[in-house]
Protein backbone atom coordinates (compact mmCIF):
# COMPACT_ATOMS: atom_id res chain seq x y z
CA UNK A 1 0.00 0.00 0.00
CA UNK A 2 1.55 3.11 -1.17
CA UNK A 3 2.16 6.28 1.39
CA UNK A 4 0.55 8.45 -0.81
CA UNK A 5 -1.18 8.60 -4.18
CA UNK A 6 -2.77 10.96 -6.58
CA UNK A 7 -5.03 10.88 -9.03
CA UNK A 8 -5.56 13.30 -11.75
CA UNK A 9 -4.22 16.34 -10.13
CA UNK A 10 -5.89 20.03 -12.40
CA UNK A 11 -4.88 22.94 -10.92
CA UNK A 12 -5.77 26.37 -13.50
CA UNK A 13 -4.03 29.63 -13.32
CA UNK A 14 -6.22 31.45 -15.05
CA UNK A 15 -6.87 29.98 -18.38
CA UNK A 16 -3.64 27.71 -18.18
CA UNK A 17 -3.10 24.56 -16.63
CA UNK A 18 0.03 24.23 -14.45
CA UNK A 19 -0.81 20.85 -13.84
CA UNK A 20 -2.96 18.61 -16.12
CA UNK A 21 -4.17 15.14 -14.77
CA UNK A 22 -1.10 14.19 -13.01
CA UNK A 23 -1.04 10.76 -11.30
CA UNK A 24 1.88 10.46 -8.82
CA UNK A 25 3.02 7.78 -5.97
CA UNK A 26 4.95 7.55 -2.85
CA UNK A 27 5.74 4.56 -1.64
CA UNK A 28 6.22 4.08 2.23
CA UNK A 29 9.88 4.63 3.35
CA UNK A 30 10.93 5.79 -0.44
CA UNK A 31 11.84 9.13 -1.64
CA UNK A 32 9.95 10.96 -4.98
CA UNK A 33 12.40 13.43 -6.28
CA UNK A 34 10.19 15.62 -8.70
CA UNK A 35 12.27 17.13 -11.47
CA UNK A 36 11.33 19.25 -14.29
CA UNK A 37 11.78 23.01 -15.66
CA UNK A 38 11.25 25.74 -14.36
CA UNK A 39 7.54 26.59 -14.42
CA UNK A 40 7.02 23.02 -14.47
CA UNK A 41 4.61 22.86 -11.66
CA UNK A 42 6.68 21.47 -9.19
CA UNK A 43 6.22 23.89 -6.13
CA UNK A 44 2.29 23.98 -7.15
CA UNK A 45 2.71 20.09 -6.87
CA UNK A 46 4.33 20.57 -3.69
CA UNK A 47 1.68 22.60 -2.27
CA UNK A 48 -0.91 20.36 -3.60
CA UNK A 49 0.00 17.71 -2.21
CA UNK A 50 0.40 19.17 1.39
CA UNK A 51 -3.37 20.74 1.34
CA UNK A 52 -2.14 24.47 0.43
CA UNK A 53 -3.73 24.88 -2.92
CA UNK A 54 -7.23 23.20 -3.75
CA UNK A 55 -6.85 21.46 -6.67
CA UNK A 56 -9.29 21.72 -9.51
CA UNK A 57 -9.42 18.00 -9.92
CA UNK A 58 -8.14 14.66 -8.71
CA UNK A 59 -8.21 12.86 -5.55
CA UNK A 60 -5.92 11.86 -3.09
CA UNK A 61 -5.30 8.53 -1.12
CA UNK A 62 -3.14 8.28 1.51
CA UNK A 63 -2.41 4.49 3.71
CA UNK A 64 -5.22 3.28 1.26
CA UNK A 65 -8.12 5.75 2.15
CA UNK A 66 -9.05 8.50 0.04
CA UNK A 67 -8.35 11.84 2.30
CA UNK A 68 -9.77 15.50 1.95
CA UNK A 69 -6.35 17.41 1.81
CA UNK A 70 -7.31 19.52 4.77
CA UNK A 71 -7.93 16.73 7.10
CA UNK A 72 -6.20 17.49 10.53
CA UNK A 73 -4.48 13.42 10.45
CA UNK A 74 -2.99 14.14 7.44
CA UNK A 75 -1.94 18.05 7.85
CA UNK A 76 -0.20 16.53 11.35
CA UNK A 77 1.53 13.35 9.71
CA UNK A 78 3.35 15.78 7.21
CA UNK A 79 5.96 18.68 7.21
CA UNK A 80 6.38 21.02 4.62
CA UNK A 81 9.35 23.26 4.01
CA UNK A 82 9.38 25.78 1.55
CA UNK A 83 11.58 27.74 -0.27
CA UNK A 84 11.67 30.57 2.57
CA UNK A 85 12.55 28.89 5.72
CA UNK A 86 9.62 29.57 8.01
CA UNK A 87 11.50 31.95 10.49
CA UNK A 88 11.06 34.62 12.67
CA UNK A 89 13.53 37.45 11.81
CA UNK A 90 13.18 38.99 15.54
CA UNK A 91 13.50 35.20 17.57
CA UNK A 92 16.36 32.87 17.53
CA UNK A 93 16.48 29.69 16.28
CA UNK A 94 15.71 27.73 19.43
CA UNK A 95 12.81 30.06 19.53
CA UNK A 96 11.56 29.99 16.20
CA UNK A 97 11.79 26.09 16.36
CA UNK A 98 9.80 25.85 19.97
CA UNK A 99 7.12 28.10 18.56
CA UNK A 100 7.05 25.06 15.86
CA UNK A 101 6.94 22.05 18.03
CA UNK A 102 4.02 23.89 20.29
CA UNK A 103 2.56 24.79 17.07
CA UNK A 104 2.61 21.22 16.14
CA UNK A 105 1.51 20.15 19.50
CA UNK A 106 4.53 17.39 19.27
CA UNK A 107 5.04 14.72 21.77
CA UNK A 108 8.31 15.17 22.06
CA UNK A 109 8.79 12.04 24.62
CA UNK A 110 11.93 12.89 26.55
CA UNK A 111 10.95 16.93 26.78
CA UNK A 112 10.68 19.23 24.36
CA UNK A 113 13.89 21.21 24.92
CA UNK A 114 15.79 18.28 24.65
CA UNK A 115 14.39 17.52 21.40
CA UNK A 116 15.20 20.33 19.79
CA UNK A 117 18.75 20.21 21.13
CA UNK A 118 19.13 16.98 19.77
CA UNK A 119 17.81 18.51 15.92
CA UNK A 120 19.64 21.26 16.23
CA UNK A 121 22.92 19.49 16.34
CA UNK A 122 21.88 16.69 13.61
CA UNK A 123 21.25 19.73 11.65
CA UNK A 124 25.02 20.99 13.12
CA UNK A 125 23.17 24.50 14.01
CA UNK A 126 23.54 24.15 17.21
CA UNK A 127 26.21 26.78 17.29
CA UNK A 128 24.15 29.98 16.36
CA UNK A 129 20.92 28.39 17.40
CA UNK A 130 21.06 31.27 20.17
CA UNK A 131 22.07 34.26 17.87
CA UNK A 132 18.57 36.18 16.49
CA UNK A 133 17.61 34.73 13.10
CA UNK A 134 17.96 38.36 11.62
CA UNK A 135 22.09 37.91 11.79
CA UNK A 136 22.29 34.25 10.27
CA UNK A 137 23.32 34.10 6.71
CA UNK A 138 20.34 32.15 4.58
CA UNK A 139 22.46 29.16 4.75
CA UNK A 140 22.66 28.99 8.06
CA UNK A 141 18.80 29.92 8.06
CA UNK A 142 18.06 26.79 6.06
CA UNK A 143 19.76 24.30 8.61
CA UNK A 144 17.81 26.16 11.70
CA UNK A 145 14.60 25.68 9.42
CA UNK A 146 15.95 21.69 8.39
CA UNK A 147 16.11 21.24 12.28
CA UNK A 148 12.08 21.38 11.74
CA UNK A 149 11.95 18.71 10.16
CA UNK A 150 13.27 15.66 12.76
CA UNK A 151 11.37 17.72 15.58
CA UNK A 152 8.06 17.72 13.29
CA UNK A 153 7.81 13.84 14.14
CA UNK A 154 5.98 13.87 10.92
CA UNK A 155 6.09 10.21 8.46
CA UNK A 156 6.08 12.59 5.48
CA UNK A 157 8.28 15.34 4.66
CA UNK A 158 7.56 17.63 1.69
CA UNK A 159 10.40 19.57 0.96
CA UNK A 160 10.77 22.38 -1.86
CA UNK A 161 14.67 22.71 -3.11
CA UNK A 162 15.80 21.59 0.15
CA UNK A 163 19.56 21.90 -0.48
CA UNK A 164 19.51 25.40 -2.16
CA UNK A 165 21.91 27.70 -0.72
CA UNK A 166 23.46 24.87 1.30
CA UNK A 167 27.62 24.24 1.02
CA UNK A 168 28.34 21.10 0.46
CA UNK A 169 28.33 20.20 4.21
CA UNK A 170 24.44 21.09 4.37
CA UNK A 171 23.67 19.18 1.22
CA UNK A 172 25.69 16.15 3.70
CA UNK A 173 23.48 16.88 6.32
CA UNK A 174 20.00 16.68 4.24
CA UNK A 175 21.08 13.80 2.61
CA UNK A 176 21.46 12.33 5.97
CA UNK A 177 18.50 13.30 7.23
CA UNK A 178 16.24 12.00 4.51
CA UNK A 179 18.17 8.63 5.00
CA UNK A 180 17.04 8.49 8.63
CA UNK A 181 13.72 9.28 7.45
CA UNK A 182 13.51 6.42 5.13
CA UNK A 183 15.55 4.36 7.31
CA UNK A 184 12.51 5.10 10.17
CA UNK A 185 9.56 4.05 7.68
CA UNK A 186 8.75 8.07 6.40
CA UNK A 187 8.61 8.86 3.36
CA UNK A 188 10.03 12.41 1.05
CA UNK A 189 8.92 14.16 -1.32
CA UNK A 190 11.62 16.87 -2.67
CA UNK A 191 11.41 19.14 -5.35
CA UNK A 192 15.17 19.57 -6.91
CA UNK A 193 17.39 19.94 -9.87
CA UNK A 194 20.62 19.02 -7.88
CA UNK A 195 21.46 15.23 -6.78
CA UNK A 196 20.31 14.61 -3.53
CA UNK A 197 22.88 12.02 -2.18
CA UNK A 198 20.47 8.98 -2.56
CA UNK A 199 21.29 5.56 -3.30
CA UNK A 200 19.05 4.75 -6.22
CA UNK A 201 17.47 2.08 -4.47
CA UNK A 202 15.25 4.26 -2.01
CA UNK A 203 14.41 7.16 -4.88
CA UNK A 204 11.96 7.40 -7.17
CA UNK A 205 11.95 10.22 -9.82
CA UNK A 206 8.56 11.51 -11.28
CA UNK A 207 9.76 14.03 -13.80
CA UNK A 208 7.07 17.57 -14.39
CA UNK A 209 6.55 18.96 -18.03
CA UNK A 210 7.97 15.89 -19.58
CA UNK A 211 5.20 15.49 -22.43
CA UNK A 212 5.47 19.22 -23.82
CA UNK B 1 -5.28 23.44 20.39
CA UNK B 2 -5.35 25.91 23.51
CA UNK B 3 -1.43 25.39 23.63
CA UNK B 4 -0.67 26.29 20.29
CA UNK B 5 -3.10 29.33 20.33
CA UNK B 6 -1.32 30.11 23.68
CA UNK B 7 1.82 29.57 21.84
CA UNK B 8 0.47 32.07 19.12
CA UNK B 9 -0.20 34.85 20.92
CA UNK B 10 2.99 34.64 23.10
CA UNK B 11 5.19 34.84 20.36
CA UNK B 12 3.10 37.06 18.90
CA UNK B 13 3.47 39.50 22.48
CA UNK B 14 7.38 38.67 22.51
CA UNK B 15 7.69 39.56 18.50
CA UNK B 16 6.27 43.13 20.22
CA UNK B 17 8.54 43.37 22.89
CA UNK B 18 11.74 42.67 20.86
CA UNK B 19 10.33 45.79 18.18
CA UNK B 20 8.94 48.02 20.48
CA UNK B 21 8.46 51.27 17.93
CA UNK B 22 6.43 49.27 16.02
CA UNK B 23 3.94 48.61 18.89
CA UNK B 24 4.21 52.10 19.99
CA UNK B 25 3.22 53.82 16.57
CA UNK B 26 -0.80 53.80 16.70
CA UNK B 27 -0.52 54.29 20.43
CA UNK B 28 1.35 57.87 19.36
CA UNK B 29 -1.12 57.85 16.45
CA UNK B 30 -3.89 58.17 19.22
CA UNK B 31 -2.41 60.24 21.15
CA UNK B 32 -1.65 62.94 18.17
CA UNK B 33 -4.51 62.93 16.77
CA UNK B 34 -6.85 63.79 20.18
CA UNK B 35 -4.09 66.21 21.17
CA UNK B 36 -4.88 68.30 17.91
CA UNK B 37 -8.10 68.90 18.46
CA UNK B 38 -7.93 71.40 21.15
CA UNK B 39 -4.87 72.82 18.97
CA UNK B 40 -7.34 72.72 15.61
CA UNK B 41 -10.78 73.28 17.28
CA UNK B 42 -11.32 75.26 20.45
CA UNK B 43 -9.28 75.52 23.40
CA UNK B 44 -12.81 75.79 25.47
CA UNK B 45 -13.05 72.77 27.47
CA UNK B 46 -16.85 72.74 27.46
CA UNK B 47 -16.73 72.82 23.73
CA UNK B 48 -14.37 70.23 22.94
CA UNK B 49 -16.60 68.27 25.54
CA UNK B 50 -19.42 67.80 22.77
CA UNK B 51 -16.92 66.68 20.49
CA UNK B 52 -14.95 64.28 23.09
CA UNK B 53 -16.94 61.06 22.21
CA UNK B 54 -16.23 61.17 18.21
CA UNK B 55 -12.75 62.31 18.61
CA UNK B 56 -12.01 59.36 20.97
CA UNK B 57 -13.76 56.56 19.27
CA UNK B 58 -12.61 57.35 15.83
CA UNK B 59 -9.24 58.22 17.08
CA UNK B 60 -9.32 54.99 18.29
CA UNK B 61 -10.48 53.49 15.49
CA UNK B 62 -8.24 54.65 12.72
CA UNK B 63 -5.53 53.55 15.14
CA UNK B 64 -6.67 50.19 15.80
CA UNK B 65 -6.82 50.03 11.96
CA UNK B 66 -2.67 51.29 11.43
CA UNK B 67 -1.67 47.73 12.81
CA UNK B 68 -3.73 45.49 11.33
CA UNK B 69 -2.60 45.40 8.17
CA UNK B 70 0.37 43.94 9.42
CA UNK B 71 -1.62 41.63 11.00
CA UNK B 72 -1.17 38.38 8.94
CA UNK B 73 1.11 40.04 6.41
CA UNK B 74 4.43 39.38 7.77
CA UNK B 75 3.43 35.87 8.85
CA UNK B 76 2.33 35.24 5.22
CA UNK B 77 5.74 36.72 3.85
CA UNK B 78 8.25 34.62 5.95
CA UNK B 79 6.32 31.45 5.68
CA UNK B 80 5.04 31.25 8.99
CA UNK B 81 1.71 31.58 8.21
CA UNK B 82 1.84 28.55 5.99
CA UNK B 83 2.97 26.36 9.05
CA UNK B 84 0.06 27.78 10.78
CA UNK B 85 -2.40 26.41 7.97
CA UNK B 86 -0.48 22.99 7.83
CA UNK B 87 -0.56 22.34 11.70
CA UNK B 88 -3.53 20.45 11.94
CA UNK B 89 -4.62 22.83 14.35
CA UNK B 90 -8.18 24.77 14.18
CA UNK B 91 -7.48 27.45 11.96
CA UNK B 92 -10.26 29.47 13.28
CA UNK B 93 -8.56 28.89 17.14
CA UNK B 94 -5.25 30.30 15.71
CA UNK B 95 -6.93 33.27 13.79
CA UNK B 96 -8.50 33.97 17.33
CA UNK B 97 -5.20 33.84 18.87
CA UNK B 98 -3.61 36.30 16.53
CA UNK B 99 -6.33 38.49 17.18
CA UNK B 100 -6.46 38.72 20.71
CA UNK B 101 -2.52 39.61 20.40
CA UNK B 102 -3.36 42.19 18.59
CA UNK B 103 -5.96 43.49 20.73
CA UNK B 104 -3.27 42.78 23.75
CA UNK B 105 -1.05 45.02 21.76
CA UNK B 106 -3.72 47.94 20.36
CA UNK B 107 -6.63 47.70 21.72
CA UNK B 108 -6.34 47.31 25.43
CA UNK B 109 -3.25 50.71 26.13
CA UNK B 110 -5.67 52.33 23.68
CA UNK B 111 -8.17 51.52 26.16
CA UNK B 112 -6.12 52.32 28.99
CA UNK B 113 -5.04 55.70 27.07
CA UNK B 114 -8.48 57.43 26.14
CA UNK B 115 -9.46 58.50 30.04
CA UNK B 116 -5.75 60.71 30.30
CA UNK B 117 -6.09 61.77 26.68
CA UNK B 118 -10.09 62.67 27.24
CA UNK B 119 -8.30 65.39 30.05
CA UNK B 120 -7.60 67.28 27.45
CA UNK B 121 -10.67 66.99 25.65
CA UNK B 122 -12.49 68.33 29.12
CA UNK B 123 -13.62 64.82 30.08
CA UNK B 124 -14.55 64.84 33.79
CA UNK B 125 -12.99 62.21 35.88
CA UNK B 126 -16.34 60.65 36.69
CA UNK B 127 -16.59 59.36 32.99
CA UNK B 128 -13.41 57.52 33.10
CA UNK B 129 -14.66 53.94 34.33
CA UNK B 130 -17.67 54.54 31.64
CA UNK B 131 -14.49 55.38 28.67
CA UNK B 132 -12.62 52.32 30.01
CA UNK B 133 -15.34 50.21 29.55
CA UNK B 134 -17.15 51.17 26.34
CA UNK B 135 -13.73 51.15 24.60
CA UNK B 136 -12.74 48.17 26.33
CA UNK B 137 -15.78 46.24 24.49
CA UNK B 138 -15.46 48.26 21.38
CA UNK B 139 -11.98 47.69 20.49
CA UNK B 140 -12.69 43.78 21.17
CA UNK B 141 -14.65 43.87 18.02
CA UNK B 142 -12.81 46.22 15.97
CA UNK B 143 -9.71 43.71 16.31
CA UNK B 144 -11.87 40.88 15.25
CA UNK B 145 -13.59 42.76 12.52
CA UNK B 146 -10.19 44.14 11.17
CA UNK B 147 -8.92 40.92 11.18
CA UNK B 148 -11.04 39.90 8.68
CA UNK B 149 -10.18 42.99 6.64
CA UNK B 150 -6.77 42.09 6.97
CA UNK B 151 -7.30 38.55 5.69
CA UNK B 152 -9.26 38.88 3.12
CA UNK B 153 -7.03 41.59 1.75
CA UNK B 154 -3.36 39.30 2.03
CA UNK B 155 -2.89 38.74 -1.49
CA UNK B 156 -3.42 42.94 -2.21
CA UNK B 157 -0.24 44.39 -2.96
CA UNK B 158 -0.59 48.18 -0.37
CA UNK B 159 -3.78 46.61 0.70
CA UNK B 160 -4.06 49.68 3.74
CA UNK B 161 -6.64 51.66 1.83
CA UNK B 162 -8.62 48.88 0.98
CA UNK B 163 -8.54 47.28 4.10
CA UNK B 164 -9.84 50.99 5.62
CA UNK B 165 -12.59 51.00 2.96
CA UNK B 166 -13.24 47.41 4.12
CA UNK B 167 -13.60 47.60 7.69
CA UNK B 168 -14.74 51.05 8.57
CA UNK B 169 -18.30 50.66 7.17
CA UNK B 170 -18.70 47.38 9.28
CA UNK B 171 -17.81 49.02 12.71
CA UNK B 172 -20.12 51.74 12.85
CA UNK B 173 -22.34 49.88 14.52
CA UNK B 174 -20.09 50.06 17.45
CA UNK B 175 -18.80 53.80 16.74
CA UNK B 176 -22.39 54.33 17.05
CA UNK B 177 -22.96 52.25 20.46
CA UNK B 178 -19.39 53.26 21.69
CA UNK B 179 -19.82 57.27 21.25
CA UNK B 180 -23.23 57.17 22.39
CA UNK B 181 -21.79 55.05 26.00
CA UNK B 182 -18.88 57.86 26.16
CA UNK B 183 -21.41 60.57 25.65
CA UNK B 184 -23.45 59.06 28.37
CA UNK B 185 -20.40 58.65 30.43
CA UNK B 186 -19.93 61.97 30.44
CA UNK B 187 -23.13 63.55 31.30
CA UNK B 188 -23.14 60.92 33.70
CA UNK B 189 -26.05 59.30 32.87
CA UNK B 190 -26.37 55.20 32.94
CA UNK B 191 -24.93 54.04 30.23
CA UNK B 192 -25.80 50.38 30.90
CA UNK B 193 -27.90 50.09 27.49
CA UNK B 194 -25.41 50.81 25.34
CA UNK B 195 -22.77 48.32 27.04
CA UNK B 196 -24.96 46.04 26.95
CA UNK B 197 -25.22 46.44 23.26
CA UNK B 198 -21.14 46.56 23.27
CA UNK B 199 -21.10 43.71 24.54
CA UNK B 200 -23.43 41.83 22.04
CA UNK B 201 -21.26 42.88 19.34
CA UNK B 202 -18.51 41.74 20.64
CA UNK B 203 -19.96 38.53 21.69
CA UNK B 204 -21.20 38.08 18.13
CA UNK B 205 -18.00 39.24 16.54
CA UNK B 206 -15.67 36.65 18.72
CA UNK B 207 -17.99 34.20 17.37
CA UNK B 208 -18.03 34.71 13.90
CA UNK B 209 -15.00 36.53 13.25
CA UNK B 210 -12.22 33.89 13.46
CA UNK B 211 -14.30 31.60 11.45
CA UNK B 212 -14.38 33.92 8.69
CA UNK B 213 -10.39 35.29 9.65
CA UNK B 214 -9.67 31.14 8.56
CA UNK B 215 -11.56 30.59 5.78
CA UNK B 216 -9.97 33.85 4.22
CA UNK B 217 -6.88 32.77 5.22
CA UNK B 218 -6.66 29.56 3.27
CA UNK B 219 -7.94 31.29 0.26
CA UNK B 220 -5.24 34.29 0.58
CA UNK B 221 -2.68 31.51 0.79
CA UNK B 222 -3.30 29.35 -2.37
Amino acid sequence: MPELKAIGIRVYRGDHAVLDGLDCELGTGRCLQVTGANGAGKTTLLRVLCGLIEPEEGELWWRGSRISLRSPEYQRALCYLGHLPPLKDDLTGRENLRFASVLRSTSAPGGREAAIGAALAEVGAADFADRPTRSLSTGQRRRVALAALPLSEASLWILDEPIANLDAAGQAVVASLIARQLARGGSVIAATHQELGLPASSRDELVLGADR
Amino acid sequence: MIGAALAVVGRDLRLALRRPGQALQPLAFFAVVTLLFPLGYTPELDKLRQIAPGVLWVAALLAGLLSLESLFREDAQDGTLEQMLLSGQPLAALALAKTAAHWLLTGLPLTLMAPVLGIALGVPGSAMPGILSSLALGTVTLSLVGAVGAALTLGVRRGGVLLGLLTLPLTVPTLVFGARATELAIAGEGLSGALYLLAALAVLAVTLAPLAVAAALRIGSE
